[in-house]
C-alpha cells in the first residue's frame, strides 16, 4: 500500500534527503508504504484474490489516501 | 550436570566463586535451568550484590512514608487516604542498542512498577544524557530516545510532565535514559507484590511470552551455538496499546478482594517476578510452563523462564475467585492463564510437560548471593584537578558573547523541542506544564498539587561525586521550591561504570555518602531507587550520574509564580550564598576545556534555610516571579526571568569583578543555594524580613524593566538576542542532519 | 434536567475521563459507552474521545470504526443527533465516512502537543451555533497524525457548503504555515459533515475547560451544543 501520487508524503521526502546526504544523488524521490503479509486458505487462486481485494477495500487500505496491489502465492497445505 | 566451563559461566554472569556459593548451598550441582535463574537473579540488576552495602546508608523513614524501598514503588501519604506512589528506573544499555524502543519500553516498564501498586500513573518524567549534538550520531540517538519516549506515553495516555536533559561528550558511547513514574492510589486500594495463602492460583496475564529480551548470551545460547539455531536479537519491542489495557484491567482490580498481589514482569522475567513474590509472602510457588501462552513453537523451560517479553504481570488470586479475575482481562481482550499455585515450601518448582525441571529455594535464589565488595579508590588526578584553576586565562569570548553562548548551549536552552513531542496535558490535571522549575499535577476535589522534578549531577561530579550527588538533591529542592513546594520524598537512579574499575566504586561510594548526606539534611526520605552500572564503552566509564527525582506538594495550585518577571519596576531580588565556582561549570564545558577546579560550592544547612524562606515568600505571593540560579549561573538564570517574562532587567552586583576571571565567575559561576525573585515595589520591605528572620542572605540586586538584559559595568545583551539564544539552543542544533 | 453526553470508550482510548470532566463542567451528564454495546443508553449527544483505539497500528480509527457501538453512532448521526469527534475520534469518523477526507502524519514527522489558535470559520451545526464566525479559540493539540487530506475536487466542495469549521491560525486570526502545526490542507483545523450535525476536530477542547488549564475555549463547543439540545 502506497499513498496516493497526489498526497504530500514527508516520510518519503526524509528518506530522500536521507539518502542524498548518505551519497546517494541518483535518487530522485521515495515513496513509503505499508506491507502486509496475509496467510489465509482458498478453494483457488480467483477466490483468495477476491476476497484479499475485499479486506484491502474494507480494512486494510483506505481509499481516500491509499493506493494498494496484491499477489497471491501459494504455500501449500 | 558436568560442571559448567568458565565460559559458561561467564554467559551467565556468574563466576566460578558464585557458583560454588550455589553448589554449597543447594548441598547439589544446579542444573542448566537452575543456574540461569540463579544467574539472573543473582545479577546486580536484580541482587544489588555491589550496591546493596551502600544504599543502606539511605533513609527511609519519615511520617509520610507508608512504603519504602523493596516493593515495585515507593509509596507517600498525602493525607485523606491518598497516596502517592512513584519510582525512577533506567533503561540505559537497551537504549543504546536501540534508541525508539530502549526508550518506549524504559516507559513502559516504570509504568508496570507504578500500576502494579494498584495506582493510576498521573505523571511520567525523563532524565537524558547524550553525546554533543554537533555529532550526527548523537543527534540521530537523542531524535529516536525522545520518539520513544514520546511513543509510549503517549500512546498509553499519561503524560510526560518534565524531564531534565545534558549533553556532554562523556556520554558519547553510552546514552543514559531514565524514566520515572509518579501515580495516585487510595490507601484500601493500595496493592502489594506479595504472594500469600498456600494453594491459591498465580495467573501471568497479558502479552505472550516470546524469546524477546533474554539475556543476549545465556547458558542455553550456548547450547544453541551448538545446536547451529539462529541466536535472536535481545531487543524487546513495546506495545504500549496492549499495555494501556492491561493497566485499565489492573486497576480495576486493585482494592478486590479477590486480587491477593501482583508484580510486573520485569527484568528476568517470570523467574524474578514469582520468587520475589513468594519471597516476601514466606511461601513457595510452583509453575507449570506448559500453560504459559508462547509467542513463539519451540521455547524450552529456560526460554520461558528468563524471557522479559514486556507488558505482563504475574497475579496471586484468592482460591476460587479465579473466574471473576479473568472476566475482567477477557473484557480488556487480554490472555490471563493460571501458570501455577502458591505451596507452602519456600521453593520455586517449575515442571514442564508433566517433569520437575527445576527447584530452587527462596532463600538462596533470592538471597544467597555472594555480596560484592570491590577495591575502590579515588584516582590521583583528582585530587590534581581539584586544586587547579578551573577556567584559566585566554578566554576567547566577550562576557556578552560567553553570555549569549550559554543561553544558546542545548543544556541551558528552551527544551520545547522535546516536550512538545509528549503528550504532557492528557489527564487535565497538569496545571504547570513542561519548561519550568518543575511540574505541578493537581489532585482532583483538592487545593493542592504535586510538584515534580528530576534533577542530575553534571560535569563536577566527576571531580567529587559526593558533592555532585548532594548538588541534585539541592537543584531538585530549589525547583520544588521555587513553586511553593514542599519535599516530600526522593527516589534515586544511580548511573554508574564499571564498579571493578577501583576509581568507578569510589565514585559510587562517594555519590551514596553525598546522597544520603544532603537527603538527611534536607529530611528527604529515600522511598525507590534504581542502580545502573556497567555503563561503559571500550574501557571508557560514564562520569557518575545520580539522578533524583523528588515529589513535592504545593499547597494550592492556583496562581503559582512562574520564573519570568512580571511588571516592569518589580524589584529583583538574589536570595543564597555565594555563587562564583565554576569548576565543572557549564561555562568550562563550553570553552571544551577539562573538568578542573572545585565544584560550586554547597552549604546544605543554609539550602534548607534559603529553600523555607522563598517557599514561604510563594507561597504568600509576595514573590511574583522565582527561578533558581543553576547551569550558566546568575546570569542565565536572569535572562530567563526577562525572556519568560518578555521583560529586560537591570542588575547591579556589589562584587567589583576582579582579574584574573574579569567577572567570570560573578556571572556564570554555579554555587548552590541561589533564587532571583521578583517583588511588587511596595513587597521589598516583606521580603527583606522573611529572609532575615531566617538568616538567609537576600540582595536587592535590581528592577525589572526595558529592552535589555544588563547587569551594570560588566555586560548587556537585548532581550530579543537572549530569547532567540534560547530558542535556538536545541531546536537549532537538531535541523542538521540525523543520519 | 440536564443532556445526556455518551463518551465512546474503545480499548486504548484514554481522553474519555478529561471528557466527562469537560461535559460536567458545561452542565451535562456524562454517560461511558463502551465499544462492545450496540446503544447509546439515551444518550442526547455522543462525543468520540482522543486516545489510539486499538492501538491505532493499521491507521488511525481503522479498526475502531467497525465497533458494534459505532453502528448506533451511525445512525444516531444520521437521523441528524450531534456527534463530536475529538483527535482519534476525528479520525475513526473519517474513517467510518461520517466526515469527509482523512488525517495523515504530521508533515513534520513528529508528535505535536502544543497549544494553537483556532478561528472559528463555519457556525452552524450544534457545536459552533452560539459562536460568531472569524472567533478565536485557544485549544492545546496532541497529535502524531493530524494532517487533514481530502482530494482536490472534494475540498472545492466542503469550502463551498461551509463544511469547514476550524482552522489553525496565529493569535489574531491570520493564516500561515507557520500557525498549521500539522501540514493540513487549507491550515484545516476541523470538518463537518454537510448537515452539520457531526464535527471532527484535531484540539482537544476537552483540555481547554478551566482557567487553570490555560484556557476556558472548549467550554463553548459544549454549552452551545447543550443548549440547543435542551431548546429542541
Amino acid at each position: 500500500m502506497t499513498l496516493k501520487p497526489v498526497v504530500n508524503d514527508p516520510q518519503g521526502l526524509a528518506v530522500t534527503q536521507g539518502l542524498h546526504a548518505l551519497g546517494y544523488p541518483e535518487v530522485l524521490g521515495t515513496r513509503v508504504g505499508k506491507h502486509i503479509q496475509l496467510t489465509l486458505t482458498a478453494r483457488d487462486r480467483q477466490g483468495a484474490e477476491s476476497r484479499v481485494e475485499e479486506m484491502c477495500r474494507r480494512l486494510l487500505c483506505n481509499g481516500v489516501i491509499e493506493d494498494f496491489h496484491f499477489q497471491v502465492a501459494e504455500v501449500g497445505a | 550436570m558436568a560442571t559448567p566451563s568458565p565460559a559458561q559461566l561467564r554467559e551467565l554472569a556468574l563466576t566460578e566463586e558464585e557458583y560454588q556459593h550455589a553448589v554449597r548451598q543447594l548441598g547439589r550441582v544446579p542444573n542448566q535451568l537452575e543456574l540461569g535463574m540463579l544467574g539472573a537473579l543473582w545479577s546486580e540488576h536484580c541482587s544489588y550484590k555491589t550496591s546493596r552495602r551502600l544504599l543502606s546508608q539511605l533513609s527511609s523513614k519519615g511520617p509520610q512514608v507508608v512504603v519504602g524501598p523493596g516493593e515495585n514503588a515507593g509509596v507517600v501519604d498525602l493525607g485523606d487516604g491518598l497516596l502517592c506512589c512513584f519510582k525512577i528506573e533506567s533503561h540505559n544499555h537497551p537504549s543504546a542498542i536501540e534508541p525508539v524502543q530502549g526508550a518506549a519500553t524504559g516507559v513502559g516498564g516504570i509504568l508496570r512498577d507504578v500500576f502494579a501498586m494498584g495506582a493510576r500513573p498521573v505523571a511520567l518524567l525523563d532524565a537524558l544524557r547524550f553525546g554533543d549534538l554537533t555529532d550526527a550520531a548523537q543527534r540521530h540517538r537523542f531524535a529516536k530516545v525522545v520518539e520513544g519516549v514520546g511513543h509510549y506515553g503517549n500512546c498509553i495516555g499519561v503524560p510526560t510532565v518534565g524531564g531534565e536533559t545534558y549533553f556532554d561528550p562523556a556520554y558519547q558511547g553510552n546514552c543514559l535514559v531514565n524514566a520515572m513514574c509518579v501515580g495516585l492510589v487510595t490507601a484500601p486500594r493500595l496493592l502489594h507484590a506479595v504472594a500469600r495463602g498456600v494453594g491459591n492460583p498465580v495467573l501471568l496475564v497479558g502479552a505472550d511470552t516470546g524469546r524477546d529480551g533474554i539475556h543476549g548470551a545465556t547458558f542455553a545460547s550456548v547450547q544453541l551455538d551448538e545446536g547451529a539455531e539462529e541466536r535472536r536479537p535481545a531487543v524487546q519491542v513495546g506495545n504500549p496499546f496492549l499495555e494501556k489495557c492491561l493497566m485499565e484491567a489492573c486497576l480495576e482490580l486493585a482494592g478486590s478482594s479477590a486480587l491477593v498481589g501482583l508484580q510486573d514482569c520485569g527484568a528476568a522475567g517470570l523467574t524474578s517476578s514469582c520468587a520475589e513474590m513468594a519471597r516476601r509472602g514466606g511461601v513457595g510457588i510452583r509453575l507449570d510452563l506448559d500453560q504459559v501462552a508462547r509467542r513463539e513453537l519451540g521455547m524450552t523451560p529456560y526460554e520461558v523462564m528468563l524471557s522479559e517479553s514486556q507488558e505482563r504481570m504475574v497475579l496471586v488470586v484468592e482460591r476460587g475467585r479465579v473466574e471473576e479475575v479473568r472476566a475482567v482481562f477477557d473484557r480488556w481482550e487480554l490472555r490471563s492463564d493460571v501458570v501455577g499455585e502458591v505451596i507452602a515450601a519456600e521453593e520455586l518448582q517449575i515442571s514442564s510437560s508433566g517433569e520437575m525441571v527445576a527447584r530452587l529455594p527462596l532463600p538462596v535464589l533470592v538471597d544467597g548471593f555472594l555480596p560484592r565488595h570491590p577495591a575502590s579508590s579515588r584516582p590521583a588526578d583528582v585530587v590534581r584537578d581539584l586544586s587547579a584553576p578551573p577556567v584559566t586565562a585566554g578566554v576567547p569570548w566577550t562576557l556578552e558573547e560567553a553570555w549569549l553562548r550559554l543561553l544558546a548551549s542545548p543544556n541551558c536552552a528552551d527544551a520545547s523541542w522535546i516536550y512538545r513531542q509528549y503528550d504532557h496535558q492528557v489527564g487535565d490535571d497538569t496545571v504547570v506544564l513542561p519548561g519550568r522549575d518543575a511540574a505541578v499535577v493537581r489532585l482532583r476535589g483538592r487545593r493542592d498539587g504535586l510538584a515534580i522534578t528530576v534533577d542530575g549531577a553534571h560535569r563536577s561530579s566527576l571531580l567529587d561525586p559526593r558533592r555532585g550527588a548532594q548538588l541534585a538533591v539541592a537543584e531538585a529542592v530549589r525547583n520544588l521550591t521555587c513553586l511553593g513546594a514542599r519535599p516530600l520524598a526522593l527516589t534515586n537512579c544511580l548511573n554508574f561504570g564499571d564498579p571493578d574499575r577501583e576509581e568507578v566504586m569510589w565514585q559510587l561510594e562517594e555519590a551514596v555518602a553525598g546522597l544520603a548526606e544532603a537527603c538527611r539534611q534536607l529530611a528527604l526520605p529515600v522511598v525507590s531507587g534504581n542502580v545502573s552500572l556497567y555503563n561503559d564503552l571500550s574501557g571508557a566509564s560514564i562520569p557518575p550520574t545520580p539522578v533524583v527525582g523528588v515529589v513535592g506538594v504545593v499547597d494550592d495550585v492556583h496562581g503559582i509564580p512562574g520564573p519570568g518577571f512580571v511588571a516592569a519596576g518589580d524589584l529583583i531580588y538574589l536570595v543564597g550564598g555565594e555563587g562564583a565556582g565554576l569548576g565543572g561549570s557549564e561555562l568550562q564545558r563550553l570553552l571544551g576545556g577539562r573538568v578542573l577546579g572545585p565544584p560550586p560550592e554547597l552549604d546544605l544547612e543554609l539550602e534548607g534555610r534559603a529553600s523555607e524562606a522563598v517557599r514561604q515568600l510563594v507561597t504568600e505571593r509576595v514573590a511574583r516571579s522565582a527561578h533558581d540560579c543553576s547551569l550558566g549561573g546568575l546570569a542565565v538564570a536572569l535572562a530567563e526571568c526577562c525572556v519568560e517574562g518578555s521583560l529586560g532587567a537591570v542588575v547591579r552586583l556589589a562584587d567589583p569583578p576582579t582579574p584574573p576571571d574579569r567577572g567570570l565567575g560573578l556571572l556564570f559561576g554555579e554555587g548552590s543555594g541561589r533564587y532571583l525573585l521578583s517583588v511588587e515595589p511596595g513587597s521589598g520591605g516583606r521580603m527583606e524580613e522573611v529572609c532575615s528572620a531566617g538568616q538567609v542572605p537576600c540582595f536587592r540586586v535590581g528592577e525589572v524593566g526595558g529592552e535589555l538584559v544588563e547587569i551594570v559595568g560588566l555586560a548587556q545583551i537585548p532581550l530579543a538576542a537572549a530569547a532567540e539564544a534560547r530558542l535556538k539552543g536545541i531546536a537549532g542544533a537538531m535541523e542538521g542532519p540525523v543520519l | 434536567m440536564t443532556w445526556r453526553c455518551g463518551i465512546a470508550v474503545f480499548p486504548g482510548t484514554w481522553s474519555e475521563r478529561d471528557c466527562a470532566h469537560w461535559v460536567e463542567l458545561a452542565g451535562g451528564e456524562p454517560v461511558m459507552l463502551w465499544h462492545a454495546e450496540r446503544q447509546l443508553k439515551g444518550a442526547d449527544l455522543v462525543i468520540l474521545p482522543g486516545g489510539f483505539a486499538h492501538g491505532d497500528y493499521l491507521r488511525t480509527g481503522a479498526i475502531a470504526r467497525f465497533a458494534p457501538l459505532m453502528d448506533a453512532v451511525r445512525d444516531h448521526a444520521l437521523a441528524g443527533g450531534p456527534v463530536l469527534g475529538i483527535c482519534n475520534g476525528f479520525q475513526i469518523l473519517c474513517e467510518a465516512q461520517l466526515l469527509p477526507g482523512a488525517l495523515l502524519r504530521n508533515s513534520c514527522l513528529q508528535f505535536r502537543c502544543q497549544s494553537t489558535h483556532l478561528r472559528v470559520e463555519a457556525t452552524r451545526g450544534p457545536f459552533l451555533a452560539g459562536l460568531e464566525a472569524g472567533r478565536i479559540l485557544e485549544m492545546p493539540i496532541s497529535h502524531g497524525e493530524g494532517r487533514y487530506y481530502a482530494p482536490p475536487e472534494q475540498l472545492l466542495e466542503l469550502e463551498a457548503h461551509g463544511q469547514v469549521a476550524l482552522r489553525y491560525c496565529g493569535p489574531a486570526g491570520e493564516l500561515g504555515d507557520e500557525y498549521n502545526p500539522n501540514g493540513s490542507l487549507q491550515h484545516i483545523a476541523g470538518v463537518m459533515n454537510r448537515e452539520g450535525n457531526v464535527l471532527g476536530m484535531m484540539p482537544h477542547p476537552e483540555r481547554a475547560c478551566e482557567p487553570l488549564l490555560g484556557s476556558e475555549d472548549g467550554l463553548h463547543l459544549l454549552r452551545a451544543a447543550l443548549a440547543l439540545v435542551g431548546a429542541s
